[in-house]
């Protein structure tokens, strides 16, 4: 127990000495926190909006307003020609013509029907259909007054029935992004930061050469492991710490769940992220390539974890692949029971299976690591 | 100039020799664009969905049968009572609720009027959204075929091109921004690694007294990564093309010569980062922590940025990967040419100055 001391605090006073890498560990985190949970934001917003009115009617015009007055749709710029809107889209000055042809009223009071041309870049598929859905929302709020306006006139009393739906929308009612982002921003962080040092760690060693002088010292494997891994081990649980702080004050996220369930789960989670860091350690002679490696599973890890796309939609192989992505089960299980305040109960397949790749991970590392050459 | 070619021969010997770091620089960004490619995409698709139905009529089993044929969403379990909504939703398996109300069909046909509840886990506020959006869609269909005895007047129909991606395809959305942060972050990172090596192992003081210039030996230090990037470059353009169909409206040589420039702006970065620190830790570490969040979020790539606050569209001009995904799609999607993009590649070019002055400025030549 003694000895496990010594490395623990060897590690710490190592960590502490370097000052270059203090602010990288505490602060640069926690900065991105609170800068990048105001970027991811799926909301469409701001669209650069044009159009062409080639029927300078009282109609068209009064459909141009419609446009104009909505929040979606801030910058609008009248086209003379199709010709200097499609540069314009080229540019990517624009995002959304819209083409009101000649004799538009003429039409829709001679033949009660008229079309309308709308492109929309559609680089961004996900945007686009957003908009198209704003824009067909717009169009149809117009149609019914036309029609409310000529039906207040007529006699004809065949009402449409229609089916009403209420959208409710639980735990984010203002569909506040901030609210689903920031929890997983938290993870990120916190998994990134022990992912890399523990990762880097004994490779360091064996690199400038100290590691064999800690091999020919009588010191067991395990005592030598769990030595280096706690100090990483506390420094993620006072990152996640800090981090809530900074997510309720900052943010004021709510936080309906249990403040030791969060911490509990978190424990068992870091020792995964330590055990694949370990393992990488192990299975590399340099720190360039420990940190190759421990980059390549990162951005994997982020990208896969359903924390920006959702996993549902990925083809059956990468939601399999998923399976073995710590982040997905710990961005889960921190919306869950952050947001939600789901119970031990709910999360326990979750917890079930991180205790499992905990042990197995951790026992791979410490099989792995070898004190003779 | 002969001393200048020894040198960089010197350098390829380190790349070569390490067989390992080898095939991490071409297997993983290989293996990356794949998985993404096809794996990354905002699209919703069977979503797991539960009812509560409360009058189980001849109307919302049709509606019901209609929503389940959606590719959309798929139903997961039938709900009896209002209570039990919360558990389900807390287990996390489904993510909405429809909810019909009494006597749906009477209501309909009596009232002309009649009630659904889309109730929706809006922990994730963007599937929420289209969930409700696509329901809604769902049920209009239903209710026009409902209607369609009745004549309705003067309507606008809005006719809807997607230009530039018809399908909507997210492919196309992803794939730039994917082929960015891989040439971004692979060249800074190999490039700030390898002068602090030298630095901490001690061979760089070697190099410092050597005939040879300062500014030469970090050019020599850049040239084989900037061939190495660049056989990176051409894969990922090579698998964009044939794995993901991506198209390349524009010029092939145009797309090349972008390339080249951007991975140079990112090997000048990486330059940028070894001469502020000391150690490969605190390379590595400002090279990952700092670059990767910031890359990914702040560029487009995945979130739009006209969608960011004030602040950060204005912090976003400074990434240079935002303005290479602008670059690749205009060259790849719209096909346009340079007179459309002087303005990006200028932007580009600046920043590599920038990036060159200030390292050779921090760049210290004198022993400690």
């Amino acid at each position: 127990m003694k000895t496990i001391g010594y490395i623990i605090q060897k590690e710490f006073k190592q960590i502490f000495r370097n000052k270059g890498m203090l602010p990288i560990i505490f602060v640069m985190p926690l900065i991105q926190l609170i800068i990048l949970a105001n970027a991811a934001t799926f909301e469409v917003k701001n669209i650069k909006f044009s159009y062409i009115d080639n029927d300078h009617t009282s109609t068209s015009r009064a459909l141009i307003e419609k446009f104009n007055a909505s929040n979606y749709f801030n910058i609008i710029t009248n086209f003379p020609s199709q010709k200097l809107a499609s540069s314009a889209m080229l540019k990517g000055e624009v995002d959304v013509v819209l083409e009101i042809p000649q004799y538009f009223e003429q039409a829709l009071l001679k033949d009660k029907k008229t079309n309308l041309a709308i492109r929309i870049n559609a680089i961004d598929g996900a945007a686009a259909g957003v908009e198209n859905v704003y824009i067909n929302q717009i169009v149809k709020g117009f149609n019914r007054k036309i029609q409310a306006k000529v039906l207040s006139n007529s006699l004809i009393n065949d009402i449409p029935s229609s089916i009403e739906t209420i959208p409710l929308f639980w735990y984010n009612e203002t569909l506040n992004y901030k609210t689903f982002m920031v929890p997983g921003i938290l993870v990120l962080l916190v998994t990134m930061i022990t992912l890399f040092l523990s990762g880097m760690n004994i490779v360091r060693e064996k690199e400038i050469g100290t590691l064999e002088q800690i091999n020919v010292t009588p010191i067991k494997k395990s005592q030598f492991i769990i030595g280096k891994l706690f100090p990483f081990w506390v420094i993620g649980l006072g990152l996640l710490t800090i981090g809530l702080i900074i997510v309720k004050l900052i943010f004021n996220i709510p936080m309906v769940g249990n403040f030791g369930l969060m911490y509990f789960y978190t424990s068992i989670y870091i020792l995964v992220v330590l055990g694949i860091g370990l393992f990488i350690s192990n299975f590399t002679d340099t720190q360039q390539q420990a940190m190759f490696i421990s980059w390549f599973f990162m951005v994997i890890f982020i990208l896969m974890s359903g924390l920006f796309t959702p996993i549902e939609s990925m083809p059956k192989w990468a939601q399999f692949i998923t399976e073995f992505n710590p982040i997905k089960y710990f961005v889960e299980v921190m919306r869950m029971v952050m947001l939600k305040g789901s119970t031990f109960i709910d999360i326990l397949p979750l917890l079930l299976k991180t205790l499992i790749y905990a042990v197995i991970m951790n026992s791979l590392a410490v099989w792995s690591y070898k004190k003779t050459n | 100039m002969k001393r200048f070619i020894g040198f960089i021969k010197k350098e390829f010997y380190h790349i070569f020799r390490d067989k390992r770091s080898l095939f991490i620089l071409f297997g993983m960004p290989i293996a990356q664009i794949l998985l993404f490619g096809f794996a990354i995409t905002n699209e919703i698709n069977n979503v797991d969905i539960a009812i509560l139905d409360h009058s189980k009529d001849v109307t919302t089993q049709k509606i019901i049968n209609k929503i389940s044929a959606s590719k959309y969403f798929s139903i997961n379990q039938y709900i009896d009572r209002e209570e039990d909504i919360e558990p389900a939703f807390k287990k996390g398996k489904i993510k909405a609720v429809l909810n019909f109300e009494k006597d749906f069909s009477k209501k309909l046909i009596k009232n002309g009027k009649a009630n659904i509840q889309i109730i929706t886990d809006a922990t994730n506020p963007n599937t929420a959204n289209t969930i409700s959006n696509y329901t809604n869609s769902i049920l209009q269909n239903y209710q026009q075929e409902f209607n369609k005895n009745i004549r309705i007047a003067y309507q606008i129909i809005p006719e809807t091109r997607m230009i530039y991606n018809p399908e909507l395809k997210s492919v196309f959305m992803f794939v730039p921004g994917v082929m960015t942060i891989i040439l971004m972050l692979v060249s800074a990172m190999m490039t700030s690694i390898s002068i602090t090596r030298e630095k901490e192992l001690g061979t760089m003081e070697i190099l410092l007294v050597s005939p040879l210039k300062p500014f030469l030996v970090i050019i020599g230090k850049v040239v084989p990564y900037i061939f190495l990037s660049l056989i990176n470059a051409i894969i990922i353009i090579a698998l964009s093309l044939f794995v993901f169909k991506m198209p390349v409206q524009g010029s092939m040589f145009l797309l090349g010569a972008e390339s080249v420039l951007f991975i140079i702006t990112s090997l000048s970065l990486g330059i940028l980062i070894s001469t502020i620190s000391k150690t490969q830790q605190t390379a590595m570490m400002i090279s990952l922590m700092g670059l990767m969040l910031p890359v990914i979020l702040l560029s487009g790539f995945i979130f739009p940025i006209s969608s960011m606050p004030m602040p950060l569209q204005v912090i976003s001009n400074i990434i240079p990967a935002k303005w290479f995904i602008i670059i690749l799609k205009s060259i790849m999607l719209k096909g346009v040419g340079l007179t459309f993009i002087w303005k990006e590649t200028l932007i580009l070019f600046g920043m590599t100055i920038f990036f060159i002055v200030l390292s050779t400025k921090k760049y210290k030549i004198r022993l400690e």
